[in-house]
């Protein structure tokens, strides 16, 4: 009777052992991960759906006017020139930073190695600048009376160019200092890219005689492809929500030309005090990122499924 | 014979003339990036010519890329000014509080995300990347809005203290941290921990014995990473305070310095290349860690 009971325990305990320490695993791991699961569930997804019952409020927050705020949105004129500038903005911002990125990237792949840090190290150097830093310099070199670069053309017998007083001038002055921001970050990418670009691939062109747009066109672009959606999906985000840059050089002005959403949201909503139009403006940006969203996402799943 | 000739006279015409291209392709790269250089570090070197000017100097504006009378007038009263030295120490405290909170929350996290398989955790690692999606423009309304109501509740002034941004900023900082983390941790060999188990260590140990050291390339490139977007983060401080004690650099440099039309250049030049100072520095000396950081949230997964 005791030998049995004790042959029944022994075949028991191993198995129940396991499964108490699974058990126990799961439980640790959701522990460990639940300081994470608060923060992301409390502070960003709660907020995230807590301005879309936002922006069915009325101004004083005490009614329910569903989508009220919306249809006066879209009925103003301000709104449709901030929706144009901020595609303006996102687009030819992301095209340039893609473009310089990739072009200097390739001038610092060609030097020798050993050179290569020392000229990667100056090029990041914007990227590392906080942006509500180095705008402020971008705001005193387009200063009215005292631009560094109108000095410079007035000196080569060129007219003054109104850098932040003209709106066309305006939206090339934010796209240009989001560009020099940006660009740095595309080079970094491009940069690893490129290195991982298997060197035979180049010297078996160049014996078929390629030149090199046949290099760039068939063996490095294709090679980044990857590299290359990413980066420009993740800036596209990063750029479409950009608010200090367009805040700190012109916040908005001359009159409101040069607004983008975030900025327009946080007059509206934060300085005009009007919090549900400004939730509002902030969620039109909602479907353009979830876009781009879909696709990073299909691109992290599809090389999770290939590694 | 002849054809031996014909190699021996042709192969050095062909290496001269790919040497010639090479070289001049070299010409140019040096070109383009001396060009390139000069452009992403005008505002910089501008900034720090600004600098060391007089106001005397700068309302002349006779010469704005060069300095004729150079003086540090600017750094000394920069560096005395108790309100400067209030918005620097707000940014740090904020900033190193930030990075404490980003790593006690993603390492652990990471950890159980990448080793301890349990249910929906492979969903959850790719959610919090797409957390990390959600801009801060869209999120300081609605997070304004939540800490009114919050006052409200608990009678606890949130709004325009320089302490909320500590409990706002890790929603920057935890997603990106938490995902390279995963990334470094996943790159671990399974061997490595399995034996630490084998061997009777828990999972507290497996983590700081094994993990944190092995993975600490990573961990600091993750550090780097918070504390620069803590340190540059300007949308959030602006929309939550206001008075000019509760400031931190960025906000406090932009909103204080700029008095109404009497803009002092000097001096706002010298604050903002003290202000991106702790940045640069941290990137001076541990550049490969940040570059690192920089290129694992893409690469990795």
């Amino acid at each position: 009777m005791v030998v049995a009971h004790s042959a029944r325990l022994s075949a028991v305990r191993p198995r129940t052992r396991v499964r108490r320490l699974w058990r126990r695993k799961s439980t640790i791991a959701f522990a460990m991960a639940l300081p994470l699961l608060l923060i992301v569930g409390l502070l960003v997804l709660y907020p995230s759906l807590y301005a879309f019952y936002l922006a069915t409020l009325n101004k004083s927050m005490e009614r329910f006017v569903g989508v009220a705020n919306f249809a006066f949105l879209f009925k103003r004129e301000t709104f449709w020139m901030v929706v144009k500038q901020s595609i303006i903005f996102a687009v030819s911002a992301v095209l340039f930073k893609a473009l310089i990125g990739l072009f200097v990237a390739h001038m610092v792949h060609n030097v020798p190695t050993k050179g290569q840090r020392k000229w990667r190290g100056m090029l990041l150097i914007p990227w590392v600048i906080p942006p509500a830093m180095s705008t402020l310099a971008w705001l005193w070199l387009f200063d009215p009376s005292y631009s560094a670069f109108n000095w410079l053309l007035q000196g080569m017998g060129m007219d003054a160019v109104p850098w932040l007083g003209d709106p066309y001038w305006a939206r090339f002055a934010v796209i240009l200092v989001n560009v020099w921001v940006g660009a740095p970050f595309f080079m970094i990418m491009y940069l690893a890219a490129l290195k991982s670009v298997p060197e035979q691939l180049y010297e078996a062109a160049a014996i078929d005689g390629a030149n090199w747009w046949q290099k760039l066109w068939f063996i490095t672009l294709p090679m980044m492809r990857n590299i290359i959606a990413i980066t420009v999906l993740f800036s596209l985000i990063v750029t479409f929500a950009n608010f200090d840059i367009v805040r700190v050089l012109t916040n908005g002005g001359p009159v409101d030309q040069t607004h983008v959403f975030a900025t327009w949201a946080f007059k509206v909503g934060i300085e005009s005090n009007d919090i549900p139009l400004g939730a509002c403006v902030s969620l039109v940006m909602v479907p353009i990122l979830g876009l781009a969203a879909v696709f990073i996402l299909r691109d992290i799943t599809r090389r999770g499924g290939e590694g | 014979m002849a054809t031996a000739v014909l190699r021996g006279n042709a192969r050095p015409v062909r290496r001269t003339s790919m040497q010639r291209d090479r070289k001049r392709a070299l010409l140019w790269s040096y070109v383009f990036l001396f060009v390139f250089v000069i452009f992403f570090l005008t505002p910089p070197v501008y900034m720090l010519i600004t600098s060391l000017k007089t106001s005397a100097e700068i309302s002349a504006g006779t010469a704005p890329w060069w300095v004729s009378d150079p003086t540090i007038q600017n750094y000394v009263e920069i560096l005395t000014s108790p309100t400067y030295l209030t918005f620097f120490r707000n940014s740090t405290l904020v900033s190193v509080l930030v990075v404490a909170i980003t790593m006690l929350v993603s390492i652990p996290a990471a950890f159980a995300l990448s080793r301890m398989k349990f249910w929906g955790s492979a969903t959850l690692a790719t959610g919090v990347f797409l957390t990390y999606l959600i801009p801060d423009t869209l999120l300081f309304i609605p997070l304004f809005k939540i800490f009114v109501y919050l006052r409200e509740l608990t009678g606890i002034e949130f709004i325009n203290h320089w302490w909320v941004l500590v409990i706002i900023y890790p929603t920057l900082t935890v997603p990106f941290c938490t995902w390279i983390m995963i990334g470094y941790f996943g790159s671990i060999p399974k061997e490595l921990d399995e034996a630490a188990l084998m061997d009777g260590a828990g999972y507290l140990q497996t983590l700081t014995k094994i993990f944190i050291p092995v993975a600490l390339p990573g961990i600091i490139a993750a550090t780097i990473f918070a504390f620069t977007v803590a340190w540059a983060q300007f949308l959030y401080p602006l929309a939550f305070t206001t008075s000019t004690d509760q400031l931190v650099l960025p906000v406090g440099i932009v909103t204080t310095l700029i008095k109404g039309d009497v803009f002092n250049w000097g001096q706002i030049m010298t604050g903002a290349l003290l202000g991106a100072a702790p940045p640069l520095i941290i990137y001076a000396f541990l550049m490969d860690y940040y570059i690192a950081g920089l290129t694992a949230g893409a690469t990795k997964g």
